[in-house]
């Protein structure tokens, strides 16, 4: 048993066959099925309680999605609601204030793209550059410390600080000025979340950076420097380029997630800064479905939004791949 | 050695150079100005570029780290500095501990406190086990059935069922008001089965391969073996689960009605963020005669116990977070 288990399936491949890759099936087609159910029997069993859950707590809503072709009645039941074929799409498509909360969405997006993308690979390549290692793996401690947060405590911080009677709005009214309060201000909103961002989760971000940077061959940058580079020329030409897959990757996860934006940091906000500014697909969906409880419709809003992320990520990474970029996952 | 400004390019990776003896004895005035840890090509920074540097990471650790400070010193202040102050304290006073003995002396907030607390040590034990079996269960390609199971993993990650079908799941089970809502819907991270799974694929398979000869199973190579080897990965996504199931404050927001048995970021999202009157405190209580805030101290050790799990736990697993745990995932 154990001597045949050994020859069928080459285990622990050392390479550590990439996570979303599917590795290629190893040569067991000689094996009939039986013989390697009973051979991998505890493998399964290992699996299954996983798989349960994810069958019931996410595969089961897939299927429950259904109701947006409904009208859903939580007293009726989602088996005997009446489908209305794509009444709440045409409901949806009609709606401005879905409109809106898609052009919130997009715009959120965009901004954070341009201002809280670049904070972490900017900060890698500054911490790159501290050569104390005691030092470095301090300010690194402290920086990764706000992503483990929750967002009740920096919206709580942001509040304490910024706030109508937080510190800086104490210190101008020092000063005679008062009346300072960003939380509920629409116009800056979108500058405090990015700011809110960027404290939480912008410290965090450069792990992965620096994950690359520590592959890159010393070598290099010892023949840059016999061919008379300088500083700036070593981080255009090999430090930089060294980061550029792992840039490209978080770029393609950062589209499929186009349509999502900070959830929980924005419903926290909402009632102190008004739905105009911070209404997004989430929030709205929330809205609709569990607080007005016109549920299908909500549903269906969910539900768009989830095929297209779906469709946003795989034209993602399949764009990667034209550029000649590993992305996310390949073909099997 | 040329003087140019700017930071660049580290040498974390360059340990062997860094150590090396300099070679040339006449070079000797200036090793003194030269870091142990730096190559030996490497120019040190001009006076301008150390102090930009310097003063950049001195204003970003301050940025994380003055909202702690104030908002800790604030916690165990007395009412008479923070009126003072005007509001948040930056000069240590006098100290006293009476906004704790206040929270912990039972009541809403002690409550919340004991309910985070559980929900976050059954739902991180379930978490880890059911995903460290998952993992194993998944990490041997060419075992039964493995493809298909992977791929229901890996389809929870680009396609989300959303919030409506799943909330319309939680309540037809009869979840709603059950603190199981707070585990069972976010038990399973297909992120987390994966950093384990590629954490256990890097294990040499010979050492499995010698126990499997010796007669060992699936069950008893993973329970010996493979999971004491990997006590760092599964510490780190024991910390994932845990710091995920410690912040929530959504799904409570949602799944429980009843607000006796509100977790304490929900708890501290209406009394502190939102400013509804404690009961019995006279947090968010405004002073007339001053204006201040009173009860803030009450406020900010809410705060404080919000966050001291992260910060007592954090120490212990950040030297986890090296390049094998978090870039052997993320690369897939």
């Amino acid at each position: 048993m154990s001597a045949e288990t050994t020859t069928a399936a080459p285990h622990g491949q050392k390479s550590g066959a990439a996570a979303g890759a599917v590795p290629p099936a190893p040569p067991t087609r000689k094996i009939p099925w039986y013989v390697r159910l009973r051979r991998d029997r505890s493998l399964i069993l290992m699996t299954l309680p996983a798989v349960i859950l994810l069958a019931v707590f996410a595969y089961v809503p897939m299927a429950g999605n259904v109701v947006a072709w409904q009208d859903y009645s939580p007293y009726v039941g989602i088996l005997d609601s009446p489908f209305v074929g794509w009444w709440n799409f045409e409901r949806l498509f009609a709606n401005e204030a879905f409109w809106h909360a898609v052009g919130n969405t997009l715009l959120i997006t965009g901004f954070q793209l341009v201002f809280f993308f670049p904070v972490p690979i900017a900060l890698a390549l500054l911490l790159n550059s501290v050569m104390t290692p005691r030092i470095r793996t301090a300010i690194q401690s402290i920086v990764y410390l706000p992503h483990f947060f929750s967002w009740v405590i920096v919206v709580t911080i942001f509040q304490q600080m910024f706030g109508g009677a937080g510190f800086v709005a104490q210190r101008l009214a020092e000063q005679g000025h008062s009346g300072f309060d960003l939380m509920t201000d629409p116009d800056t909103f979108l500058l405090l979340i990015t700011a809110q961002s960027v404290w939480k989760d912008a410290g965090w971000g450069i792990i992965i950076f620096l994950a690359a940077l520590s592959t890159v061959d010393p070598a290099l940058y010892e023949a840059s420097v016999m061919d008379g580079a300088n500083r700036w020329r070593r981080m255009w030409h090999i430090t930089l380029p060294a980061m550029r897959a792992t840039i490209i990757l978080l770029l393609i996860l950062r589209l499929g997630d186009a349509l999502t934006v900070g959830f929980e940091q924005l419903i926290l906000q909402r009632g102190a800064v008004g739905s105009d500014a911070s209404e997004v697909i989430d929030t709205y969906v929330y809205y609709q479905g569990v607080v007005n409880g016109d549920w299908s419709f909500a549903a269906a809003a969910g539900l768009l939004k989830g095929v297209v992320s779906l469709v946003l990520v795989l034209g993602a990474n399949k764009l990667a791949h034209l550029f000649g970029e590993a992305g996310v996952y390949q073909k099997a | 050695m040329t003087t140019t400004t700017a930071p660049t390019t580290g040498e974390r990776d360059l340990g062997p150079q860094a150590r090396r003896p300099h070679p040339e004895p006449e070079r000797r005035p200036r090793r003194r100005r030269r870091s142990k840890h730096r190559a030996v090509w490497e120019e040190a920074p001009g006076p301008v570029g150390f102090t930009v540097k310097a003063v950049v990471l001195a204003a970003i650790v301050l940025v994380v780290l003055f909202p702690l400070y104030t908002i800790l010193l604030t916690s165990v202040s007395t009412q008479a500095d923070i009126t003072r102050s005007g509001g948040l304290v930056v000069v240590p006073g006098e100290f006293t501990l009476s906004a704790y003995q206040q929270i912990l002396s039972g009541g809403i907030v002690t409550r919340a406190a004991i309910v985070s607390v559980v929900v976050t040590a059954v739902g991180t034990l379930l978490s880890t086990v059911v995903s460290t079996l998952a993992a194993y269960g998944l990490s041997r390609p060419g075992s039964f059935a493995h493809r298909p199971l992977l791929f229901v993993l890996l389809i929870t990650m680009f396609f989300g069922a959303g919030m409506i079908p799943t909330y319309l799941l939680v309540s037809a089970l009869g979840l709603i008001d059950s603190y199981w809502a707070l585990i069972l819907p976010t038990a399973i991270s297909a992120f987390n089965v994966l950093i384990l799974r590629s954490f256990f694929m890097g294990i040499d398979s010979a050492i499995t391969d010698a126990a499997r000869i010796d007669g060992a199973g699936d069950w008893r190579i993973l329970g010996r073996i493979v999971a004491p080897m990997s006590k760092a990965a599964i510490a780190v996504v024991a910390l994932f689960y845990g710091v995920g199931y410690w912040n929530a404050f959504f799904n409570a927001m949602l799944y429980l009605n009843d607000n006796a048995k509100w977790p304490l970021q929900l708890v501290l999202r209406s009394y502190v963020l939102q400013g509804v009157t404690l009961p019995g405190s006279g947090v968010g209580q405004v002073d007339v005669a001053t204006g201040a805030v009173t009860g803030l101290p009450v406020k900010m050790a809410v705060m404080v116990l919000a966050v001291i799990p992260i910060l007592l736990i954090y120490p212990l697993v950040q030297r986890h977070f090296t390049k094998g745990v978090i870039f052997g995932a993320i690369k897939g």
